[in-house]
């Protein structure tokens, strides 16, 4: 999100405050998150894709939530009138194609009306189907979860998204041999996809509560925790949206200080730093130890500073709408072992993995009577190659997802042997720690921000004293 | 009127008040220039050995500023008092100077600076590059003006027909953006250069608010902040894969600006070299016509090169020696000491093979300074 759209956002977050009753503010936010979805899409230089894929992400929300309604529940009349605000407005954003002075909402111009009109069609046939009860079964759950992982890999894997950008450039008329991977910038889509998997998996566990469609939907668009999360729990989410909102001096206040926080975060912190923060370019260029070191720094707080300063963003915004998202991060950096750590680095991604990956494995080791070291070590390389996997299929992701699953195996098993042999005074060993698992996720950030292990590897030569 | 309301009001108009204040305070004060002197460079980072220039800081690690100030704070020369053993030169010129394309162990300063001179009382020559791409004498003689005060003790001139012309004189934006000091030494030395030129940037009030100034003051935040990728790669420009070499066909125009063929001195700007040499005072500054490529191709029997058709060239040489003959300047025309296959993308930058040529004969001119 840009300042100015941050700052859209804030104006109207103060107007939805000025609307004091529930029913007027949950249209509202209905209708901001489905306009946001196509208004934060970056351009995208096959034509009309930056309309498509904001129109895939509403259409697949809206269909895992007509999939996911318990049996026996049925649509009701207000998730009829959702599901023709929703229409209305894709319509709408597709429509200014043909008003010049209002065109666009998307970054580039919206395609042709008949297509969007069949492609609208064809979603409306699927929801319906869907709300009818079909394609309810268990197995169709778990194929939508297959499915929205298979785009996951196709979007992550660089070979992949740059095959499918050639495929959708010759549908579009274009040049596919172009075609590369940035080509599908999904905005948000990574976000989204955990959101719907969450809610597709408590379904299956029948977990999850009766949601309306404009619930959901707002929920899995929610425009503040689009970009970059966090990722709220649908029933924690949904409390909000019925609870009664007023806003009021504290919450104003509550959420002027986390914008003002986010922003200085964000664009003077995080920003200030990317200008000397280890990147591919510096890292073949850095000569010593010590200026590498300063650039890999740079870096750890570089990427704390944005994440984090978005995160408060999105909680301000939150904030100005009724909705107080989750927290996301709890000063990472100064916490004493590597477990502490990623229990308050990206606090709602941890949450989701330990309960839909890291958990259910462990059991089904166990009902297996596995030992418990070997069912730790597979469970926390598993999860964190997960997350790695999560930001690229790249070997150097890959790396860094093995680097930090084996770091919290060693410090699973450390702090188990040392709980009777405490050697240092608690503060020593605090303060010891805390450096120690700084530099452990420093190091790691080395293949994070590198996209080769060769280049990763000179860096950590020079770290390490070696010459370059 | 709501608690919450009359929160929101109190807070705006707070805001608002704070704001205003904040902008008058800075348009009252004008700090920048305060802020330009306030570095990281020479401190905590090492000073840089050419001024900050380039058009893609992203790449490197450098961007140009209109702060004299800040240029200056950030380059060696500005680390600390000068030494008692030094015997402190400075280099003042356009891009060849400063080295573009060159990295800084191969510009011209450095080469000279290579050959570790001493004088006969055991004083070390110290070569400082205060070179800046951009071809103007007024400019030159604002970076002198400002140099002055670190206390050389000879300063070498390279010049070239390209930065007299008057209609060059305010044409870089480090003289537009520094409207006081040029028209100080405009005054001062009653150069023939209008003070009310539209080109100067006189800034309105709005303009020199807080949100006015904000992009100086952006630029003097990331010139510290480049400071570090800059200190940890030695790299400040962009060095392209290849670039286009200077041109050997030339196009065929006979005319120079606005001047005619029997142009005398008071048609350039020679009256800003007398006041650079009276600025300089007891400090000699020897003025050096710096080498340029001659074309040998399309329609080179009229021009020498992209920049100059032959009788404005041969002319301002003649003009040169006579002026400098007339008000006792130390000159040195050094117009074909480098062969024509050691320049790069221009017809004054040179190859690093260029500059220790150069280095030798500006290091050969040195002597009588250096050992008189």
């Amino acid at each position: 999100m840009t300042l100015a759209q941050i700052g859209i956002f804030a104006a109207l977050g103060l107007l939805a405050g000025a609307v004091q009753t529930r029913l007027p503010r949950r249209w509202a936010m209905l209708a901001l998150s489905v306009l946001a979805v196509f208004w934060l899409q970056p351009a995208l230089p096959i034509r009309g894709l930056d309309f498509w894929l904001p129109l895939v992400s509403l259409g697949l929300s809206a269909a895992v939530w007509a999939i996911t309604l318990p049996s026996g529940i049925r649509a009701e009349r207000r998730d009829g009138i959702a599901g023709l605000v929703i229409l209305a407005l894709a319509l709408g954003v597709a429509l200014t194609r043909h008003l010049p002075g209002l065109c666009c909402l998307t970054p580039s111009r919206p395609p042709e009306t008949l297509p969007v009109l069949i492609a609208l069609a064809a979603f409306v046939g699927l929801v319906w189907l869907a709300a009818r009860g079909f394609g309810r079964q268990p197995w169709t759950l778990h194929a939508r979860v297959a499915a929205l992982a298979l785009i996951f890999v196709i979007l992550k894997s660089e070979p992949l998204t740059g095959a499918a950008a050639a495929g959708l450039r010759s549908l579009a008329g274009q040049n596919p041999a172009l075609a590369a991977p940035v080509d599908i910038r999904w905005l948000g889509f990574s976000y989204l996809a955990f959101r719907l998997i969450h809610v597709l998996r408590d379904r299956l566990s029948g977990r999850l509560p009766v949601l309306h469609l404009d619930e959901f939907l707002t929920y899995a668009v929610f425009f503040p925790a689009l970009t970059a999360g966090p990722i709220d729990r649908i029933e924690r989410f949904q409390k909000d949206l019925q609870a009664d909102f007023r806003m009021d001096a504290t919450r104003l206040q509550a959420a002027g200080e986390r914008l003002a926080q986010g922003l200085f975060m964000k664009f003077v912190l995080g920003d200030g730093l990317a200008l000397f923060a280890l990147n591919p370019q510096n890292a073949a260029q850095v000569q010593t130890g010590g200026w590498a070191w300063l650039l890999l720094y740079a870096y750890a707080l570089r990427l704390f500073f944005d994440f984090a300063g978005y995160t408060h963003i999105a909680i301000g915004l939150g904030l100005l709408f009724g909705v107080r998202l989750s927290e996301n991060f709890n000063r990472p950096y100064l916490q004493p072992n590597l477990t502490a750590f990623w229990n308050t680095w990206h606090m709602t991604l941890t949450s989701w993995l330990r309960a839909y990956i890291f958990s259910p494995f462990t059991r089904a080791l166990r009902a297996r009577r596995w030992p418990a070291g070997p069912i730790i070590l597979l469970s926390q390389l598993l999860t964190m190659l997960l997350v790695g996997l999560w930001h690229g299929i790249t070997w150097n992701f890959i790396i860094w997802g093995l680097w930090h699953g084996l770091g919290l195996f060693v410090h699973n098993r450390w702090a188990g042997w040392a709980k009777d042999r405490p050697a240092l005074p608690p503060r020593l060993a605090a303060l010891g720690g805390g450096l120690l698992t700084f530099h452990f996720v420093a190091l790691g950030w080395v293949w994070f921000a590198l996209p080769t292990p060769q280049l990763a590897g000179r860096v950590l030569r020079v770290l390490l004293g070696g010459a370059p | 009127m709501s608690d919450s309301a009359r929160f929101l009001r109190n807070v705006l108009i707070k805001a608002a008040l704070l704001f205003a204040a904040a902008n008058l305070l800075f348009t009252a004060l004008d700090p920048l220039p305060w802020l330009g002197g306030l570095s990281l460079y020479n401190s905590l980072l090492p000073g840089r050995p050419r001024f900050p220039f380039g058009e893609r800081p992203d790449q490197a690690y450098n961007l140009s500023l209109n702060s004299l100030e800040a240029m200056f704070a950030s380059h060696e020369l500005a680390a600390g008092l000068k030494p008692a053993d030094e015997f402190r030169v400075l280099l003042i010129g356009d891009s060849s100077v400063w080295g573009f394309l060159l990295e800084n162990e191969d510009t011209l300063a450095a080469q000279m600076n290579a050959a570790a001179l001493r004088t006969k009382h055991g004083r070390t020559v110290r070569v400082y590059n205060l070179g800046y791409p951009t071809i103007s004498l007024t400019k030159d003689l604002l970076i002198l003006d400002e140099a002055m005060s670190y206390q050389p003790d000879l300063i070498l001139w390279l010049v070239t027909l390209e930065s007299l012309p008057y209609n060059k004189q305010i044409f870089t934006p480090l003289v537009q953006y520094n409207p006081a000091r040029a028209r100080a030494l405009i005054a001062e030395y009653g150069l023939a250069i209008d003070p009310d030129a539209p080109e100067f940037a006189d800034l309105s009030f709005w303009q020199r608010t807080l949100i006015g100034q904000r992009r100086p003051l952006a630029d003097l935040l990331r010139l510290q902040l480049y400071g570090f990728p800059w200190a940890a790669t030695s790299i400040d420009q962009y060095y392209p894969e290849s670039y286009t070499p200077r041109a050997d066909d030339l196009p065929p125009v006979m005319a120079y600006y606005d001047l005619e063929v029997d142009y005398s001195a008071k048609d350039v700007a020679f009256d800003v070299l007398a006041a650079g040499v009276a600025r300089a005072g007891g400090v000699p500054v020897l003025i050096v016509n710096e080498p340029m490529f001659i074309a040998a191709g399309q329609n080179s029997d009229f021009r020498y090169n992209f920049f100059y058709p032959k009788w404005a060239y041969d002319r301002y040489r003649q003009l040169l020696a006579n002026e400098a003959a007339a008000h006792g300047w130390l000159y040195a025309d050094l117009w074909q000491a480098v062969d024509n296959g050691e320049y790069t993308n221009s017809a004054i930058h040179l190859t690093p093979r260029g500059e220790a040529v150069l280095a030798q004969e500006l290091l050969r001119l040195l002597e009588p300074f250096i050992n008189p």
